[in-house]
């Protein structure tokens, strides 16, 4: 098994067994973050240029301490108030940080299309870490692990996505890395906050008439974040409204199945999306999610620059 | 009451589309078939309404009301609303949110349906804002609105003049399943139009607005509902450019109804020729070739509804210059004698006036129970002369208002009987 890219951009690139390898590859190093020295020689010696283009606590620390664990030289980089500031093009930038000779680039830009743009720059493996709206594979990564250490079979797996999932890079990533393993997707939003065309490559992809039919046949259910600028855009009247008629609450989570499995990717707007209660009584995997994210990206980085060591 | 019966009418019901002369009987204020063995009409316990000669309609429903209140009781409050549609052979009307305060909030949707349980005189049901305050800035609460009562959106008065919010606005709705009302048309093209651009504003030397405000307005709406694939209804339809743009929607199966008001099929411009401001509303009254478009959509089922867009203004407001009294007149009392003339004029049948005064407006608005006269629906009845002569005097008017172009006119067929919920409103 192995995997014949040089990036990872988005799921779209990734078949079943792909998606699979990636998975098991982060069961396994998931394995080195239980031990008392957390640390592998896997990627001594290597470069890793972490760029955030947009803020990003979770993310970043969940980038930085997977290189540390795989031993790998790593630098992070937020773009915002450095060179953007001066002027400095996207591309300028990474020509310049390309000349230092980095193994790999993990990338997030608020703009879509951003590591897609860098990866035709680079000779190094670019990791998309959010582009925009457009998708945020490594969160699907280790959503699907999440789910994948208590579901065994992915087929007819129902899977609920609700939120704004118009504007959500990790519902984008989701529904094409879940479908990709034969499992249903709900989605249920306001419906300005749909997206316009539910194709996703032939997954099974519908819409939920109402949350509480998204919440009742879900195996999983993936609560996303709305943000208050939403109001503004016309998207949703308030904050005040979407708490009342999209959150998720105990009494619905009670409607679906004891052994759902709850996730967010975080970071949580309590009692906007989701009832601060159904954390709180760990009713959640949102904890094991970040867990997993750790053994997730190092995993990528592994598979991402050993490709670079056969075929650089 | 617990029981009645309609003896002898002609019943008209919209949903089976028949005409026969039968009998009604409404127990608990819920028509049921007759049973096997007659009711004993034994006075008190069974009331018995002689409907010999009479038509029996479903209970009239008026999709566009401004009722006043809260805010401007001295135009209308709901009671005096009330009472002229009643007398206009409505059980049901549906009031515009362009109160103040504006109807854009759980509170005032309560108001209004606690105001009318207490009264228990016809039923209301509230239109809530598209915007809040009507502003056209941001969205109203409609999941809240709609859980107090509302039965469709509409910031009637303002065109939503922003495409993103208009269109946000129908896919927010239709998350609830609410309809949204358009009043369609491109405010700066309007602009201080006072009248229908053309003929009559170059004699009358006003400001016109032209018709293709209207056309363009309805356009860009019916374009979003299209694309957006979701339901989409437009209030007072009264150009010609409106009614084909509508026509032609339908026909490609995008999910537009209409309604017009019975001032857009019985008058034309020529009626402001004295600066006549009860003749001013907006949309202004058209040309002789709209008012045409208009009965021809009546016909043949492009519009959908007729609804009078009942806009009370006092006597003081009214009587001023065209270009500074305020667009609307009255129309409750007049609606149905205005549209049973396309019927004498043999344009419509009565099923057809049934279907556009009763059953679609509950289809529309999604009213359960009611738009028909069968078992199960509930007892909301309207009768009606079809052959009484009667003239419209300022002094048998109910509204609070008497802002009517229609003073003087005479009529034939008047309303004799309303009943809501099986009770008697209006008797002759
Ligand atoms: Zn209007
Ligand atoms: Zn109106």
């Amino acid at each position: 098994m192995s995997f014949q890219k040089k990036d990872l951009i988005t799921i779209k690139d990734l078949s079943a067994s792909d998606i699979n390898y990636f998975v098991e590859t982060a069961k396994e190093f998931k394995k080195i973050s239980l031990k008392d020295i957390k640390k592998v020689p896997t990627l001594r010696g290597k470069t890793v240029v972490n760029i955030f283009y947009e803020p990003s606590t979770r993310t970043r620390s969940s980038f930085e301490i997977a290189q540390k664990r795989l031993s790998a030289d790593s630098l992070s980089i937020t773009v915002s108030q450095s060179s953007v500031v001066k002027g400095e093009s996207l591309k300028d930038t990474l020509l310049n940080l390309e000349a230092m000779k980095p193994d790999a680039f993990v990338v997030r830009h608020s703009e879509s299309g951003a590591a897609h743009f860098i990866s035709k720059i680079t000779k190094a493996s670019v990791v998309n870490a959010g582009d925009g709206i457009n998708e945020h594979p490594t969160q699907c990564l280790l959503d699907i692990m999440t789910v994948a250490e208590v579901k065994k079979d992915f087929k007819s797996l129902k899977v609920a996505i609700i939120g704004d999932i118009y504007h959500s890079r990790v519902a984008r990533s989701d529904i094409y890395g879940f479908s990709k393993l034969g499992a249903e997707i709900y989605l249920y939003a306001p419906h300005s906050l749909l997206p316009r065309m539910i194709e996703y490559g032939g997954g099974k992809v519908f819409i939920a008439k109402s949350m509480e039919e998204a919440v009742k046949n879900a195996d999983v259910i993936i609560m996303l974040r709305i943000q208050k600028e939403r109001a503004s855009y016309y998207f949703i009247p308030s904050i005040e409204e979407y708490r009342n008629f999209f959150k998720l609450t105990p009494e619905l989570l009670s409607k679906a199945d004891k052994k759902v499995i709850v996730l967010h990717p975080g970071p949580v707007n309590r009692d906007v999306e989701i009832s601060g209660s159904i954390i709180n009584e760990n009713k959640t995997h949102i904890f094991k999610q970040v867990e997993n994210g750790v053994a997730v990206r190092m995993a990528c980085l592994y598979i991402l620059i050993g490709y670079q060591k056969l075929n650089g | 009451m617990d029981k009645l019966l309609i003896k002898n009418g002609i019943v008209i019901d919209p949903l089976t589309k028949t005409e026969v002369k039968r009998d009604i009987y409404i127990e608990n204020g819920i028509i049921k078939d007759l049973p096997v063995k007659k009711p004993t009409v034994d006075k008190g316990v069974v009331k018995t309404i002689s409907a010999d000669g009479l038509i029996v309609f479903p209970g009239l429903i008026d999709m566009h009301v401004h009722l006043r209140e809260p805010g401007y009781e001295y135009k209308e409050t709901i009671k005096s609303g009330m009472e002229a549609a009643i007398s206009g052979g409505f059980t049901s009307i549906c009031c515009m949110p362009n109160t103040k305060p504006v109807n854009d909030s759980e509170e005032v949707t309560r108001f209004l349906i606690d105001k009318a349980k207490n009264l228990d005189l016809i039923n209301l049901f509230p239109i809530g804002a598209i915007s809040k305050g009507l502003k056209g800035v941001s969205l109203a609460d409609i999941g809240k609105l709609k859980e107090a009562g509302a039965v469709a959106l509409s910031d009637d008065g303002n065109p939503v003049e922003d495409s993103a919010l208009m269109g946000r606005a129908l896919l927010y709705a239709d998350t609830f399943n609410l309809p949204v009302i358009s009043h369609s048309e491109d405010i700066k093209l309007r602009g201080k139009g006072v009248i229908n651009e053309g003929v009559m504003s170059e004699r009358l030397g006003v400001i016109g607005m032209p018709s293709i405000a209207e056309d363009i307005g309805t356009a860009r709406d019916v374009i979003l509902a299209g694309y957006y694939g979701v339901k989409l209804h437009v209030a007072h339809v009264s150009t010609a450019g409106s009614v084909n743009i509508i026509k032609q929607a339908k026909k490609i199966g995008i999910k537009v109804t209409c309604e017009t008001c019975p001032h857009y099929f019985s008058l034309t411009e020529e009626s402001l020729l004295d600066y006549n401001t009860n003749a001013k509303m907006n949309p202004p009254l058209r040309t002789e070739m709209d008012k045409r478009a208009v009965v021809e959509a009546i016909q043949d089922g492009t519009i959908d509804v007729i609804a009078t867009d009942h806009a009370p203004h006092s006597k003081d407001e009214k009587d001023d210059t065209l270009d500074a009294a305020p667009f609307g007149i009255i129309g409750l009392e007049t609606s149905l004698p205005l549209t049973l003339r396309l019927f004498h004029d043999k344009k419509i049948s009565l099923i057809r006036i049934a279907e556009l005064m009763s059953l679609n407006p509950a289809k529309i608005l999604n009213i359960s129970g009611r738009g028909s006269v069968s078992n199960g629906y509930i007892g909301d009845i309207t009768v009606v002369d079809l052959n009484k002569k009667w003239q419209f005097t300022e002094r048998e008017i109910k509204s609070l208002s008497k802002n009517s172009p229609f003073i003087g006119e005479k009529f034939k067929g008047k309303t004799s009987f309303v009943m809501a919920g099986g009770k008697i409103l209006k008797e002759n």
